[in-house]
């Protein structure tokens, strides 16, 4: 492997009850860099993520991340190998127990000795990061939307980790959270020397912070390339979902019997 | 008509597998909170606060509901007692009523309906916000971090709230029986005094209560742990927790009593 690369993933395989999810996948996420995995709901995307970070196991091929196969860690390992790294989860999944800050201190007070004074500066830095330090005190239900994915992201980099995975960081968000959310995932990851893995279905807000794409569809990669290339890409698939074009390839009608026969209840099943 | 049977039987077998294997399942999930309690115990905090929280909070319902069968156990006994003449022996009914029986099994259903629902509605919904599996991907095992504490700050609760509703049941016979119908009071504290064994009645009592708060708390953590990831599935796993505990307790409690009390 090399050393430029904090993540590879070799003939991925993944199937879930004998469906095949995921199919001779091939990634390399470099160190430094940005990487966008792009595809519509339930193409697996966020299934490549839990295989990344070792919460799902593959069915064949592997994934290695800084030069280790990661579902051949075992529990102590793998524990070691996700302190390194951190999670911004779709809807924030902060800690609704817990006020703004203690979701923050919560790693560094699970998995460090630092003591509360120490803490209290490094939670303040990291909220100051997101621009939400006065909202320190503040719980989860007293946040919008935007806020929470703010504070997750702060969450997200409290151990300030070698590799940041982003699993639909834009979904639900007003225009002005999504710029935010762009911007702030291209600085703290370019500030923290850090890589990233944004899956996402956002073409327009992705393209503009990312280094390298990679596209899939039904469990496959089918685009690859900058977003210069994807944006020009002649992949139908690729086509259909940069320009948000309503039939093509993924077609707008949920397979069905021919629609003349279904009205005239021809073999009908129902009434 | 040997397909309709096949089918039957095939049907039956894939639900008995099905339950033991769920079974299996709990019974892994219950050594794993055992072997992940280190957590819970030395972060004491931890465990203190899910004691307030399913405890504490337990109390108005424990202790009302304890003055209130103590206070029909107080009528109903006196009732009976009047028959042979021996009304001076209502302090011994009530209180081996309650320590005995009333008191662990009583206060159990009640901390499985207050309690034992919102453990697994709490961990059920922090599953399907992703929270458990956040924590996971912080390194940090959620059995140890939000299970234990919980099922131990059950554990720990269910015995001294089945003191208390015991203690709140006597008070409440007396209060019927003495204050009330006009009972002897001394005949009522010295012949409970003298009756009342510690070992055979008492400690039998907590010795339940305290079997009552693992089958609790064992299936409250379980069920939220175990619930499918949506409103539908937590509201499904909140009301399994009652049903199968209260069951549970049921059942727990005639196999420990008759253990405890058979030939006494």
């Amino acid at each position: 492997m090399s050393s430029d690369n904090l993540v590879e993933i070799r003939d991925l395989n993944f199937t879930y009850d004998s469906r095949p999810i995921l199919t001779g996948i091939n990634m390399t996420i470099p160190r430094g860099k940005v990487v966008a995995v792009m595809g519509s709901s339930g193409c697996g995307k966020t299934t490549t993520l839990r295989l990344i970070g070792g919460q799902l196991k593959p069915t064949s091929g592997e994934v290695k991340v800084s030069g280790q196969v990661v579902h051949q860690l075992d529990a102590d390992g793998l524990y070691g190998l996700r302190r390194r790294m951190g999670m911004l989860f779709q809807f924030g999944a902060l800690f609704t127990d817990m006020s703004v800050f203690d979701n923050i201190a919560f790693q560094m007070r699970e998995h460090t000795d630092l003591p509360e004074t120490v803490i209290r500066d490094l939670v303040l830095m990291k909220l100051n990061a997101v621009g939400l330090r006065g909202a320190h005190d503040l719980m989860p239900a007293e946040l919008s939307g935007g806020m929470a994915r703010r504070v997750a992201l702060a969450r997200a980099v409290a151990l300030d980790p070698m590799l940041i995975m982003y699993d639909e960081p834009f979904a639900g968000l007003d225009p002005i959270s999504l710029s935010i959310i762009g911007e702030l995932i291209r600085k703290l990851n370019d500030a923290l020397g850090a890589s990233s893995i944004v899956v996402t279905h956002d073409v327009q807000e992705s393209l503009k912070i990312v280094d390298y794409v990679y596209f899939v569809s039904a469990g496959k990669i089918v685009a690859e390339g900058t977003a210069e290339d994807i944006k020009n890409s002649k992949v139908p698939y690729v086509h259909q979902f940069v320009w948000g074009e309503e039939d093509g390839p993924v077609p707008f009608h949920y397979p069905s019997r021919p629609y003349g026969e279904e009205l005239m209840g021809r073999g009908a099943h129902h009434g | 008509m040997d397909n309709g049977l096949s089918r039957a039987l095939g049907g039956l077998g894939r639900r008995v597998t099905s339950r033991v294997w769920r079974l299996g399942y709990a019974s892994r999930f219950f050594l794993a909170i055992l072997l992940n309690s280190a957590t819970a115990l030395r972060r004491v905090h931890l465990t203190i606060r899910e004691i307030y929280f399913t405890g504490v909070l337990s109390l108005i319902i424990i202790l009302v509901s304890g003055l209130f069968v103590g206070m029909v156990l107080g009528l109903q006994g006196y009732d009976t007692l009047q028959r042979y003449g021996s009304t001076e022996a209502l302090g011994v009914l009530v209180s081996l009523s309650l320590v005995r029986e009333l008191g662990p099994v009583v206060a159990a259903l009640l901390f499985a309906s207050r309690a034992g629902s919102a453990i697994t509605a709490e961990i059920g919904m922090m599953k399907a916000t992703e929270q458990l599996s956040a924590m996971e991907m912080m390194a940090v095992d959620p059995i140890a971090r939000v299970v234990a504490p919980r099922f131990w700050g059950g554990v720990i609760s269910m015995p001294l709230l089945a003191a208390l509703f015991s203690a709140m049941g006597i008070f409440g016979g007396y209060l019927v029986g003495v204050q009330l119908i006009g009972v002897d009071e001394g005949s009522f504290w010295s012949q409970m005094q003298a009756s009342v064994d510690f070992r055979e009645d008492i400690l039998n009592g907590v010795i339940k209560s305290f079997v009552f708060g693992i089958i609790v708390s064992w299936v409250a953590v379980f069920e939220g742990y175990d619930a499918e990831p949506t409103a539908e599935g937590v509201s499904g796993a909140t009301t399994r927790t009652v049903v199968t505990s209260s069951l549970a307790i049921l059942a727990a409690d005639f196999i420990l009593t008759a253990f405890m009390f058979t030939g006494t």
